[in-house]
């Protein structure tokens, strides 16, 4: 497997992302909820706040950080439960076909025909703002892709030589499943996920900048571009570094996806496997 | 003696590697084809018989370049013609039929209109009246019902039905060469008999030349005066058709005519095996000129 | 070609029914009444006696089984309800906001359209050239960018610091109030345009049909126009239609942005207030659009596409 420019420069984006996230508690200079100073709002970038400060005087720099554990959890678990449904529904449809297979596929056709972000809105609506009901709602969207690779990946395997060995020896439906087609369709699987984490990162900013997801005080990138709109002529700052946060690290998750598809790609493998 | 149509001469043609490397295709390729006259080139998959046609036609893709030779058509050397200049003649006075008549054509095109580009192309009609002729070229091919099938789109038709647009295609501004790439061997065996015949018949009656490529000697036979046999990127002989089956000179031309069943051979002979051909291709970059026959054929471990 | 409409066009039914049941379900399973917390802001609970006017009001007390008749039966005769704060009924709501939503999405569209596929066209000619290089460097930022950001910088820009564009509002539908929402919502799809236009024409390229035009003596330029085109505008059309989707969805952000009077910004602050019948009834509405849209689109397919038809 050939990993080009472009994987391992989303790979190091992504580990920036990472790294920010999980030692913010150590690195940021400040607090980013409690050190609000109004008397030291708005200034611009300095050698103490490195990317200015916010509205309420907080530093940028270190919101920023902290933010990054907010994407990244929604990121990670909302394409967790992505996959699981879109697998487990996929596979299961791919593999025992009939009428669960019909009832899957209308149900994903029915998704397909909500644009996700207007059904994570309603789900939004449902569950009031907040981190739980913002992974719920991610969650519970974006698994319909998901469902369709792993229902045709299913139907191709199931036809192969040593899945049907499994069944003359009589293994049973769920332990052929998990031991015999899921190690083998991981790989369009898991470029699925890291693609999803970039919209799911995309659409937590959207839904909190429009004030329906992660709340104030709480760093989230998106929250803090709503404030932004009224600040950006006095402290354009404030709305330029969060943004270039949430564009950075979706770059990040994009290049890696496409870098892992150009590598698990047939056409483009140089080495036998 | 007339000059000929097609001389090539020295052909040598590779693939580029870097400045100045490059890896041998063909090797110093010569024969001659006559106005009017049926010339096969027979050899096996990567013989280098298709890429001496795309040659011809000025169609080499990138990592392919032509190191060296002649290629005269009608006298004129096709390499240093300017590109407008060998557009005019492509399609022209130099036509082409494909192997595969699946993908050959453009699915979203109708085949009259395919048809008729030809002549806008090289006729200066307009597409009123192009579409009227090649409503008429779908009829020289004996397509049935020509003017219903013009509107038909190529997934609408047999693969022998879409070989014969393809032939229309071509001989509709009554070329001088017909270069006939396998045009039969994507083809069921019945329908491959018709193509060859109408192929034939219809180049003798205009007087077409034509080049044409096989890996079955026994296609070219029904349809060749005369036959190069193909190995390694090199033409190894070549003799009129009758001769070079009664008395084929090179190891590797006699390899061929064993691999060939015969109608009525084992009341002659007895009952015989077909003699087969190693059908690994050689490895081009260990071969030498001088040895590149001797390690394989039927010939092997003879004296 | 009729028949292949017709059935396109009744296969929307089923879906939009779906869809209809499935938005009941969502609103029905929650916690709590939404009379509740429509009252409630922040920490003071709500007046009871409110409550209980406004669950009488819109019948939210009775079973389930009978809410769910009354709102088949209402959905029937295109009746959307009624809005728990304007008291209108949504479908008015709607219709006045319609048009300016449409607009800016056909807006977007057309920008994407104009400027992504000759992009793609041109980087897909030359592969490796600068403009190819420059155009899949920034068709890859566009895709990862969030598109309400670039709005934000694009205001700050063009509106508040050179003053040439309007920053917000839907001023009397003037072009020019137009352009940054139109402009910012229409990057994703330029973006996707771009690369699928140029990934789609290196694929036609590669096909042999195209070998066969140029054994024609065709010059290049036929080549593309008589032949690529139009089979890279199939590709181009189903990007499109996908597409339409995300833009959809993505508007309510851009409308809230610049303060765009359509059906995104309606369903924003529905939401944000609870006002469950308009967001039940704009949610529909949209997913109708863009079966709409879709059908509309496998339709073109059809007639660009003469192998649709026969299956």
């Amino acid at each position: 497997m050939r990993l080009g420019f472009n994987f391992w420069l989303g790979a190091s984006l992504t580990a920036l992302v990472i790294l920010a996230g999980v030692l913010a508690p150590w690195i940021a200079p400040f607090d980013p909820v409690l050190d609000a100073d109004l008397m030291s709002s708005e200034l611009p970038p300095d050698a103490t706040f490195w990317f200015g400060t916010d509205g309420q005087g907080r530093d940028v720099y270190t919101r920023i950080l902290y933010g990054a554990q907010i994407s990244l959890t929604v990121g990670i678990v909302s394409q967790v439960i992505n996959s699981v449904i879109g697998i487990t529904l996929g596979m299961t449809a791919g593999y025992w076909g009939g009428w669960w297979d019909d009832l899957v596929n209308g149900l994903t056709n029915v998704m397909l025909a909500i644009p996700s972000l207007i059904f994570a809105l309603a789900v939004m609506a449902v569950l009031g703002p907040g981190l739980p009901s913002l992974l719920i709602a991610l969650g519970l969207t974006n698994w319909s892709w998901t469902c369709r690779i792993a229902r045709s990946s299913t139907l191709s395997l199931k036809s192969q030589g040593y899945v049907q060995a499994a069944q003359t020896l009589g293994y049973g439906d769920l332990r052929i499943m998990f031991t015999q087609i899921l190690p083998n369709m991981m790989g369009p699987i898991l470029v699925m996920a890291t693609l999803g984490m970039g919209s799911a990162v995309l659409s937590e900013a959207a839904l909190s900048f429009l004030g329906l997801g992660i709340q104030p005080p709480f760093p989230s990138w998106g929250s803090m571009l709503t404030d932004a709109r009224q600040l950006i002529q006095l402290a354009p700052w404030v709305a330029i570094f969060p943004g270039l946060a949430i564009f950075l690290s979706v770059l990040g998750f994009n290049l890696l996806g496409d870098g892992l598809r150009d590598s698990l790609d047939p056409h483009m493998r140089t080495r036998k496997p | 003696m007339t000059a000929p149509l097609l001389d090539i001469r020295n052909l040598r043609l590779g693939v580029a590697l870097g400045r100045s490397v490059h890896h041998p295709l063909l090797k110093d390729v010569t024969f001659q084809i006559m106005p009017g006259e049926a010339y096969g080139l027979v050899g096996e998959s990567g013989s280098g018989k298709s890429i001496t046609s795309l040659a011809v036609m000025g169609l080499l893709k990138k990592p392919l370049a032509v190191f060296g030779g002649e290629i005269l058509f009608k006298g004129q050397n096709l390499l240093s013609l300017p590109k407008r200049e060998m557009r005019r003649l492509r399609g022209n006075r130099i036509a082409m039929i494909f192997q595969e008549p699946m993908t050959a054509l453009n699915p979203l095109s109708t085949v009259g209109r395919q048809i008729a580009e030809m002549f806008v192309l090289h006729q200066g009609k307009s597409w009123g009246e192009a579409e009227k002729l090649a409503v008429e070229a779908l009829g020289n091919v004996r397509v049935p019902n020509p003017d219903r099938r013009a509107k038909n789109y190529p997934h609408q038709m047999s693969g022998g039905l879409r070989q014969r647009v393809m032939i229309a295609m071509a001989l509709a501004c009554n070329p001088d060469l017909l270069i006939a790439d396998e045009p039969t061997t994507a083809l069921d065996v019945t329908v491959q008999a018709e193509v060859l015949r109408l192929i034939k018949e219809l180049c003798a009656a205009r007087g077409t030349a034509v080049l044409f490529i096989s890996h079955d000697l026994g296609v070219i036979a029904s349809i060749c005066q005369r036959v190069g046999v193909m190995y390694a990127g090199c033409l190894v002989e070549e003799n009129e058709t009758r001769a070079l089956f009664e008395n084929p000179r090179h190891a590797y031309t006699r390899g061929l005519l064993g691999a060939l069943p015969r109608l009525g051979s084992r009341s002659a002979h007895g009952r015989q095996r077909l003699v087969d051909i190693d059908s690994i291709i050689a490895d081009r970059s260990k071969l030498t000129e001088t040895r590149f026959i001797a390690p394989r054929g039927a010939e092997r471990g003879q004296p | 070609m009729l028949r292949f409409t017709l059935r396109r066009i009744f296969q929307i039914i089923p879906t939009v029914v779906v869809v209809a049941l499935l938005i009941f379900v969502i609103f029905s399973v929650v916690p709590g009444t939404f009379a509740a917390s429509l009252f409630a802001d922040g920490k003071r609970a709500a007046d009871p006696q409110m409550i209980a006017r406004l669950n009488e009001e819109f019948g939210l007390n009775k079973p389930l089984i009978e809410r769910f008749t009354t709102y088949v039966t209402d959905l029937a005769q295109f009746d959307l309800g009624t809005s728990f704060r304007t008291r209108q009924p949504v479908i008015d709501l709607i219709n006045d906001r319609m048009w300016a939503s449409l607009q800016l999405a056909i807006a977007a569209m057309v920008f994407a359209l104009v400027v992504g596929v000759p992009l793609g066209f041109l980087a897909a000619l030359r592969p490796g050239s600068v403009l190819d290089t420059v155009t899949m460097i920034g068709a890859v930022s566009g895709l990862s960018m969030p598109q309400f950001w670039l709005g934000l910088l694009m205001m700050y820009l063009f509106a508040l610091q050179l003053n040439w564009l309007p920053s917000f509002g839907y001023g009397d539908g003037s072009f020019r109030n137009l352009i940054l929402p139109a402009v910012t919502l229409g990057v994703t799809p330029l973006a996707l345009l771009a690369r699928t236009t140029r990934a789609g024409v290196l694929d036609v390229l590669n096909a042999d049909f195209i070998r066969t035009a140029h054994s024609k003596g065709m010059s290049e330029a036929k080549v593309v126009r008589w032949h690529v085109a139009r089979n890279v505008l199939v590709l181009i059309v189903t990007t499109v239609g996908l597409q339409f989707g995300s833009l959809i969805g993505q508007a309510v952000v851009i409308e809230k942005l610049f303060a765009w009077p359509g059906i995104g910004s309606l369903l924003v602050d529905s939401v944000a207030i609870r006002d469950i019948p308009v967001v039940q009834g704009t949610i529909l509405v949209i997913v109708l659009w863009f079966l709409v849209i879709n059908t509309a689109v496998d339709l073109i397919y059809a007639a660009i596409d003469p192998r649709i038809k026969q299956e």
